[in-house]
């Protein structure tokens, strides 16, 4: 029997459809239909300026904005041979982590929503709701941020950001207890997840999955660790994994990778704390000059006003800078041809590849196990169409 | 534009030394190193970086299309390589004439290439020979023309 899994269907988080072959209950093919959500932000990149292009990031993987912001900006800070001043770089740091947290965070909720465990979806919101009240606080959004721009921030983090951050910080590890003691010794999460979607890190690899899926399955690969950027190698963290490759695997290896955030948040709010200085980088012509300095000299003026309507050119060449993002390996390739537009913008989406592997992960199973593949995957819909 | 870093690059000289033929050009911009393969050496070239222990390119990050449109060669076809025991990016580079822009699949080498494949034949109009299933992946089936082509107004067609 062939079935149509979605587009519309609560468990595929978005509009995904999986064509299912069954042989009774048994998963004997499926396969993925993507681009329901296909909106062309890469076209649309190539028609804006580079600072422009920034807000279509965060609408590309709408659980983690910040994540996305950052990789842009260091691959169009990449281009110009620019780079943010440390204060910067360790707050960018902060916020990408409170990002990776409430990411997974939703992750936890929504996949024991789809396996049946309702209440641990209330507790992981709540926090959630905590992370994106600090986002709103500094950015003035919760969810398009837009907050990271080329060659720093956007603004001066407000009085009382790190207090309000230190509050979260110190209540979530309880949380995190809470939400362990409901699911990882629970015999149904047992039943419903390990032995379940076994790939294995060489399949992982050759499948191109990245972030907790290639985690999961025992290749400590982590871009944090083998490509530093933004300050990283400044920080003392781990990279968790698990070898059982399983859905089991990968719940593990992200609540872990919750606690470890939390351990990377705490050093750089002691790192920004102690530290003055600029967020912005000083680049005549390419990085706007602070308020102060628009209002008061006419070359600050001058361009301010040239950025703001012309935008900035880099060189021509070409770029490729690639993130840790909560899902994997997050890419962007930008292309200059030398104008104030990106000549191509490439967007290399973890969930899309990650996604690829779903016919390993679920044939041979259960038609309720597909739910549990889909869910461990992690994709957002949005960024595996952009 | 070649310059003496890109030959002491371990990687570019390995490659080299295999088969010179299969380096047409070495980029390096910004601490990238990009290596321009001509077509017909691609499947080699790909099979070699991904087995050979020393290179040990075992996963392919991305693969993605610039449109230098009305420049020929029009299309460049860019491999983002990744060796995760080693640590090492390396971009290869393909050219493609505007009136044939057909290449060798590298499914059988990196099995993540199916998909990446099947985007830029979606968006670019590349056609991969060999792929096992290359059909649109993000527009719809009976779509026409291909809109990440340079000649594609960004509106969309009318």
């Amino acid at each position: 029997m062939v079935l149509n899994m979605g587009p519309q269907h609560p468990s595929t988080h978005g509009v995904l459809r999986v064509i299912l072959e069954l042989n009774g209950e048994i998963v004997v093919k499926a396969e993925p239909i993507i681009g329901y959500l296909h909106t062309g932000i890469e076209k649309s990149c190539e028609a804006k300026t580079y600072s422009q292009v920034i807000t279509l990031t965060d609408r590309i993987d709408y659980l983690a904005p910040l994540s996305n912001n950052l990789g842009y900006c260091l691959a169009v800070e990449k281009l110009l041979g620019l780079e943010a001043p440390k204060r910067a770089q360790y707050i960018r740091v902060l916020l990408t982590e409170l990002t990776r947290i409430a990411s997974h965070l939703v992750w936890v909720g929504t996949h024991a929503i789809d396996l049946g465990a309702m209440s641990v979806f209330l507790y992981t919101f709540r926090e959630r709701e905590e992370i994106m009240k600090i986002f709103e606080y500094v950015s003035g959004q919760r969810m398009m941020t837009s907050y990271f721009r080329v060659g720093g921030l956007a603004l001066e983090p407000p009085p009382g950001f790190l207090d309000k951050v230190r509050r979260v910080m110190d209540a979530l590890p309880g949380h995190i207890d809470e939400y362990e003691d409901l699911l990882t010794n629970n015999p149904i999460w047992l039943g419903r997840t390990k032995g379940v979607g076994i790939i294995s890190g060489d399949d992982a690899i050759a499948m191109g999955c990245s972030g907790p899926m290639l985690r999961g399955s025992g290749v400590a690969y982590d871009v944090r660790k083998a490509f530093p950027y933004s300050s990283y190698q400044d920080f003392n963290f781990d990279v968790q994994t698990q070898t059982a490759g399983d859905c089991f695997a990968r719940y593990q290896v992200r609540v872990a990778e919750i606690r470890e955030s939390i351990k990377i948040v705490r050093q750089a709010m002691e790192k920004v704390a102690k530290m003055d200085g600029p967020i912005r980088t000083e680049a005549p012509g390419i990085i706007p000059p602070s308020r102060e300095e628009m209002k008061t000299s006419i070359e600050g003026l001058i361009y301010h006003f040239k950025i703001y309507t012309e935008g900035f050119a880099p060189p021509p060449g070409e770029v490729y800078q690639v993130i840790e993002s909560p899902r994997g390996e997050l890419g962007f390739f930008v292309a200059s041809d030398g104008s104030a537009k990106p000549y191509r913008v490439k967007v290399r989406a973890p969930s899309f590849v990650n996604l690829q592997s779903l016919p390993k992960l679920a044939v041979g199973r259960l038609i309720a196990d597909v739910v549990a593949c889909i869910g461990t995957t992690d994709i957002v819909l949005g960024e595996v169409d952009r | 534009m070649e310059s003496q870093e890109a030959d002491k690059n371990p990687v570019v000289q390995r490659l080299r030394q295999w088969d010179a033929e299969a380096v047409s050009e070495v980029i390096e911009f910004r601490g990238e190193t990009t290596v321009v393969v001509p077509r017909a050496h691609l499947s080699r070239a790909a099979a070699y970086l991904a087995s050979e222990p020393f290179l040990y390119f075992a996963f392919l990050s991305d693969i993605t299309t610039v449109d230098r449109f009305p420049i020929e060669p029009r299309f460049e076809v860019n491999y983002h390589l990744l060796s995760i025991a080693r640590s090492d990016r390396l971009r290869l580079k393909v050219r493609l004439p505007g009136n044939d822009p057909t290449l060798p699949s590298v499914t059988s080498v990196w099995p993540t290439a199916n998909w990446h494949e099947r985007e830029n034949y979606d968006l670019f109009g590349i056609r991969f020979e060999g792929h096992p299933d290359l059909r649109r992946i993000l527009m719809p089936d009976d779509w026409e023309g291909y809109p990440l082509r340079k000649d594609y107004p960004v509106e969309g067609p009318r």
